[in-house]
């Protein structure tokens, strides 16, 4: 039992802990790559404990639902939380399955969207009705590419599918399975709002999505709804980088290999974080009308990738 | 007054809820009078599927007369209400074709005249109209289907058809299969027979919308489930797949009408269309999952049919008093006069919240644990080792998926653009919030909603029950430990509660921390930012239209929208614009292309008809002859 409220923990800090840090060392690889010397790679951190020391404005037109959203958002990422593993080869809750998890993200933006309306103004109404619009087309790829890997670990669980791949590691390196892969990675690019679907850097009001929605939130309202961001792109990564290079993650929970796999871990989230910095400054933002055919291209690849359980054994 | 009659349902409809629920936990009766009704009598019969279909019916008439009681004012419709409420629970119940039919007739004609509400314009007239004519074209089906089975097993007991039923020749099989699932589909609102169903359902009052998207339409749901897994089983891999198809079209179809629709309630009269179709999906998975003898896997996608069947009748009967409530209190259905309504309305708002947040599918309420089913019963498919089925079972996945997108972003805009901002009307801004016991009928279907979702583990085995009784064959399709249930061999397990719990647990974390890192939790009260402009108007807000827009503009070549500007500017130059009126609406695809070609063609051949209409008696006379002459050379 205490090893088990343990591991909750455990899971709860590295997430919630780990997620500024994601931000920051992305944020100083794309400084770096464009020749910027960047702010610090600590800098998220300083800048939520800013805003958590500050008043917040509410707008006099908002209800309770914009109050109540930054600790949702929070909610359904701590939960989130849980349900992907990090460190061991198995999530904390043992029901725990790739469709809860994708239904907890919608929870969120579900939220935020309507916290986005809740101000009147138009901004955030543009930024609620451009998120929903990509996350709703976002929603097919992210089933397709867990049926894909349901067929090959014969699980939507986790723990399952983890455990899968730990007896026949080839599995992973099927071609079935990196197609599922670039699905959900262009998947992520839309849900956590990066280049080239959203830009994280601008404030510019005709290309925003998230930005805008989130436009009217102030002190630790703000603070809470950044760390939150934070951590579903510190959750899609680690969920990428573990379902799909499943390798050298321990199975039992003692203190050596929960030491090895939080190297693994630390490790294999560096070399995404570097190519999801590569790849955001080496692209330009699409036009928002252009999404829709880069998510139909997702949903084609993760469809391959259902093919190729059939064709590729 | 009306209230105390609807006082008096409301108990009635508590009890027969009741009395379903005993049916549900294998408590099963029959009734037979002799005397009432030709062909058979009227006979009734229990059994879990029937009690099922009954608590439902019960539950959903107790709501909505409660709220009836204090929404209702006018003295008419009260017959009308009460032989609706009693014809839908009769139907679930009816044990032969005649019992049946007269229940489904009453049913309709009652709906009929409740949705014209003695209206006299032409938008009543029309949508009553066209709901007469779709409901008696279905009627025709079922009559011609149940005759056709009756004629050749020589009974019209329910039972004795299933009895009967292995030794049907295929092409009678399947041709009364045709005519009863066009009946019954036609009923259920499926695409592309749901013309009428946006119509009606949003001129109807309210309390009877809600029964009507709530409960009528899942009677042909039973219909079907009735006529595919027992009075025609086992029928072939066809009427599986394509209940599937029809199911995964009408899911996405709805959706994207509901989407762009700025009426509230045909938002939720087309939304209804998406929920029938997310339950055949199921229903048509558990008919290829029989087939392909896989009894377990039928037993899922059954049980996840019927869960989300029940889910939708909580939220939707509740979504649809909630825009009962609004249009009362507003007086328009369109929502670009609303805004700012849970300030004025805080009831209400709460309640259409829970409907909204359930409908989306969000943990841990009612639609994401039978969504979730839905989807556990599509993603194994896998074990059925057909490719052409697999196909089918993958695009399946993918609309449900699709649909469970667009209804997230369908509900934001149905409550943020209700209810969120500022008022967009006056009537919006001096609106009031229900009555009591409005807020009543509201808030029980709200608790509905959690406890449907909260008690998974309870309901699933009993609908387990269910699905073994209507397929025949026990097995066990999920399992159920503590607080957690699985499905079938392991294959993904689901805990509502301690989900749950995990989320209050994390809405209290953030409150704690923010405590424990001393912030100082301060909010001023300001403006919302807008740029510098001096005030904020509801101009400035986005509109129904606006935030469906870029749905509309993806899915372009569904809607096809049509563009209407009507400008009038200053005599000295066009670029001083005096007025201005702006217009996107999406074209009716279905009905274009589908409904007025038939009409024509039908227009064309009662002309041709109107040539034997001499107005002589003789020559009718004459008919009459030769028609009997005809049926006594054939016989």
């Amino acid at each position: 039992m205490t090893r088990e409220l343990g591991l909750v923990l455990l899971q709860v800090v590295i997430v919630a802990g780990g997620a500024p840090l994601l931000v920051g060392a992305l944020r100083t690889m794309k400084a770096r790559l464009v020749g910027r010397r960047g702010p610090r790679v600590l800098q998220p951190y300083a800048d939520l404990a800013k805003l958590l020391r500050k008043d917040a404005v509410v707008s006099t037109t908002t209800s309770w639902i914009f109050r109540v959203t930054p600790y949702v958002l929070i909610a359904s990422m701590l939960v989130a939380a849980l349900i992907v593993p990090l460190l061991l080869a198995r999530p904390v809750l043992d029901f725990a399955g790739l469709v809860l998890l994708m239904y907890l993200f919608v929870l969120g933006t579900f939220f935020l969207a309507l916290a986005g309306l809740d101000a009147g103004s138009a901004f955030g109404g543009m930024g609620s009705s451009r998120e929903v619009a990509v996350a709703a087309l976002a929603e097919p790829t992210i089933m397709v590419a867990i049926l894909a890997l349901a067929l090959r670990a014969e699980t939507t669980n986790l723990g399952g599918i983890m455990a899968r791949f730990a007896e026949a590691p080839q599995l992973a390196a099927n071609p079935g399975h990196l197609l599922a892969f670039a699905a959900l990675f262009l998947v992520m690019l839309a849900e956590t709002g990066r280049l080239p679907v959203d830009n994280p850097a601008t404030h510019l009001e005709l290309t925003m999505i998230h930005e805008a929605m989130v436009l009217e939130y102030s002190g630790h309202y703000l603070a809470l709804v950044e760390w939150a961001s934070a951590m579903k792109l510190f959750l899609f990564m680690a969920l990428l980088a573990n379902l799909f290079f499943p390798w050298g993650m321990p199975a039992v929970p003692t203190l050596t290999a929960l030491a090895i796999g939080a190297l693994v871990f630390a490790g294999k989230l560096a070399v995404l974080t570097a190519g999801l910095a590569v790849l955001e400054t080496a692209i330009a933002k699409l036009r928002l009308f252009r999404v829709p055919e880069m998510l139909a291209g997702s949903f084609a690849l993760a469809l391959l990738s259902v093919l190729a359980v059939f064709l590729l054994p | 007054m009306t209230a105390p009659l609807y006082a008096i349902v409301t108990g009635f409809g508590l009890v027969a809820g009741s009395v379903g629920i005993t049916g549900v936990l294998g408590l099963t009766w029959t009734l037979r009078v002799g005397a009432i009704v030709p062909l058979g009598g009227l006979a009734l019969e229990m059994d879990p599927l029937a009690g099922l279909f009954l608590a439902l019916v019960g539950f959903s008439v107790a709501a909505s007369s409660c709220y009836a009681v204090g929404y209702v004012t006018a003295r008419r419709g009260a017959g009308a209400y009460v032989a609706f409420a009693l014809a839908l629970g009769v139907v679930p119940l009816a044990a032969n074709a005649m019992t049946f039919l007269l229940a489904w007739e009453v049913m309709s004609l009652a709906s009929w005249a409740l949705v014209l509400d003695g209206r006299d314009d032409v938008p009543s007239r029309r949508a009553a109209w066209v709901y007469a004519v779709m409901t008696h074209a279905g009627l025709a089906c079922l009559l011609a289907g149940m005759l056709l089975l009756a004629s050749h097993t020589g009974t019209l007991h329910f039972a004795d058809w299933r009895a009967a039923s292995p030794t049907l020749p295929a092409g009678l099989r399947n041709a009364v299969w045709f005519l009863l699932a066009v009946g019954f589909a036609s009923k259920a609102g499926v695409i592309p027979l749901h013309v009428w169903l946006p119509l009606a359902h949003s001129a109807a009052p309210s309390h009877v919308s809600a029964l009507m998207s709530g409960v009528m339409i899942k009677l042909g749901v039973y219909g079907l489930l009735r006529a595919g897994l027992e009075w025609l089983a086992p029928g072939p891999a066809w009427w599986g797949g394509a209940l599937l198809i029809l199911g995964a079209l009408s899911a996405v179809v709805g959706i994207l009408y509901a989407l762009v629709d700025a009426d509230l309630k045909r938002l939720l009269a087309f939304s209804s269309i998406d929920n029938v179709g997310v339950i055949l999906i199921g229903v048509g998975g558990a008919l290829l999952f029989v087939r392909a003898e896989a009894e377990s896997l039928a037993a899922l996608a059954l049980i996840a049919a019927l869960y989300h069947t029940i889910n939708h009748a909580a939220f939707k009967t509740l979504l649809f008093l909630g825009a009962g409530a609004v249009v009362h209190a507003t007086r328009t259905r369109s929502m670009e006069a609303y805004g700012g309504l849970i300030k004025r309305m805080p009831w209400t708002a709460a309640c259409f919240l829970a409907g909204a947040v359930s409908i989306s599918a969000l943990p841990p309420l009612n639609g994401f644990v039978s969504e979730w089913l839905t989807f556990q019963a599509l993603l194994q498919s896998v074990r059925v080792a057909q490719p052409g089925v697999s196909l089918i079972f993958a695009l399946g996945t993918a609309a449900l998926a699709l649909t469970a997108g667009l209804t997230a972003a369908c509900f934001v805009k149905a409550f943020g653009i209700t209810f969120l901002a500022l008022p967009r009307s006056d009537a919006a801004e001096h609106a009031h919030d229900a009555t009591v016991s409005m807020r009543l009928a509201m808030a029980a279907l709200a608790v509905a909603c959690v406890a449907l979702g909260l008690g998974a583990t309870v309901i699933v085995p009993a609908l387990a029950n269910v699905a073994a009784s209507v397929l025949g064959a026990p097995s066990e399709p999920t399992h159920v430990a503590a607080l957690t249930f699985s499905v079938v061999g392991g294959f993904a397990s689901l805990s509502p509660v301690i989900v749950a719990a995990g989320l209050v647990a994390g809405l209290v974390a953030p409150v704690v921390f923010l405590v424990a890192a001393g912030s100082p939790r301060r909010a001023r009260a300001g403006e919302t930012w807008g740029c510098g402009r001096i005030v904020q108007t509801p101009r400035m807000e986005y509109t129904a239209g606006a935030f469906a827009d870029p749905f509309k503009r993806v899915f372009r070549f569904f809607y096809r929208p049509v563009k209407r500007i009507d400008l009038e500017v200053h005599p000295e130059s066009r670029f001083f614009v005096r007025r201005m009126e702006y217009a996107n609406p999406a074209r009716a695809l279905f009905d274009e292309w589908l409904y007025r070609p038939v009409l024509r063609g039908m227009r064309a051949l009662a002309g041709y008809a109107q040539a034997l209409q001499s107005g002589n008696a003789a020559a009718y006379l004459g008919y009459i002859l030769a028609a009997l002459l005809a049926l006594l050379v054939l016989r």
